[in-house]
């Protein structure tokens, strides 16, 4: 039963996520958006390469410890460079882009010097467990900045209907998936817990392929409505 | 302890994205004006209140579904039943976060509204359509 419904939830990311891809080729916006396609091409190469690797060598083996831990810890990196990407976007107009990329960096080697830091005085095996926290600490650091991206957007009146989408969908994306991590230290013997990051995997490609489909790059909202107390 | 911690600021970041995001979605429909006949349909004068949702969304049941409209709707249809619950519970003893609870739920009723009045547009066009042929 939790098998076919993993592989059912497997499946519809990927769909979602190739659905993404081809939308936002046929919306000629895949350069413009290259950093989020990027994220979802990987996304849907790891799909392929995990289940390979899972058909071959089974659940249990060290071969495919070290696929998914890596694969993860790559993907989570891929989808800071698509925050960032986000960012750029964002500032893009402000000439921040310069700056902007260089703190990116700095707080990328600092997640990474500080996750070394906690796993090397652990006695477990370095390396998987690095991939490991590399990933949990990305995460969180990823719902830090897009809470201060979303409070870059309402600062600077952002009008882009698609940009200000992305950003929530990215925002709810990051919360969701912070909480479920939680969820499932703090409910461990339940096994729903275990289904519901993988649901919200879906939520990100399903909403930005929306936002894709139905806003083009002209489309503008007012700025005062995203604003829950009224000003 | 800090699992809890981290579960808690999560949901409250969540929640924020969460009303943020339905917002956005409401934001298209504040430019659409009604048409007379959902107008009348409904029983609404000139703007939707908090209290016409339910209605709403009995007659959406009673229309064809449009593809495109439906995970909007089911987001807003979530963000009015946690206004729903904070209106009922501390939104009670709080006079300006009542008031700020019922102009969102009479703008989920005003999304809602709108939605219908697609997909009202949308029958017709299928059965002017299969008229056709």
């Amino acid at each position: 039963m939790s098998g076919s419904v993993t592989s059912f939830i497997w499946y519809l990311g990927s769909a979602f996520e190739l659905a993404f891809v081809v939308c936002s080729i046929a919306r000629k916006s895949f350069l413009r958006y290259f950093f989020l396609n990027l994220y979802f091409l990987l996304t849907l190469g790891t799909s392929v390469t995990r289940h390979l690797i899972l058909s071959s060598y089974g659940l249990y083996s060290a071969e495919y410890r070290y696929a998914y831990f890596y694969s993860d810890a790559l993907l989570t990196l891929a989808l800071y460079m698509a925050l960032i990407s986000l960012y750029a976007h964002v500032f893009g107009e402000l000439r921040f882009a310069k700056y902007l990329r260089l703190t990116a960096v700095l707080l990328l080697m600092g997640t990474a010097l500080f996750t070394y830091a906690v796993v090397a005085q652990s006695e477990e095996r370095l390396s998987t467990a690095f991939a490991y926290e590399l990933s949990q600490n990305l995460y969180f650091v990823g719902l830090v900045l897009t809470y201060i991206l979303w409070g870059a957007v309402l600062k600077l009146r952002e009008t882009r209907t698609r940009l200000v989408q992305f950003v929530l969908s990215l925002g709810l994306y990051f919360s969701a998936y912070a909480a479920s991590y939680a969820l499932v230290n703090l409910a461990t013997k339940s096994s729903a817990v275990y289904f519901i990051a993988p649901l919200f995997g879906c939520f990100l490609p399903l909403s930005w392929t929306v936002t894709m489909w139905r806003h083009s790059d002209e489309s503008r909202m007012a700025p005062a409505q995203l604003v829950a107390v009224p000003r | 302890m800090m699992a809890a911690f981290i579960f808690v600021v999560s949901l409250a970041t969540l929640l924020m994205f969460f009303v943020s995001y339905c917002r956005s979605l409401m934001a298209s429909s504040l430019r659409h004006t009604l048409s007379k006949e959902v107008r009348d349909v409904t029983g609404i004068p000139a703007s939707a209140s908090g209290r016409d949702f339910a209605k709403i969304m009995q007659l959406l049941q009673l229309c064809p579904e449009r593809p495109d409209d439906r995970t909007d709707l089911h987001s807003v249809e979530i963000y009015y039943g946690i206004l729903g619950l904070l209106e009922k519970t501390i939104a009670r003893f709080m006079p300006a976060l009542h008031l700020w609870t019922e102009q969102e739920r009479a703008g989920c009723a005003n999304f809602a509204a709108v939605i219908l009045d697609r997909r009202i547009a949308f029958s017709r066009e299928i059965l002017a359509q299969q008229g056709e042929f």
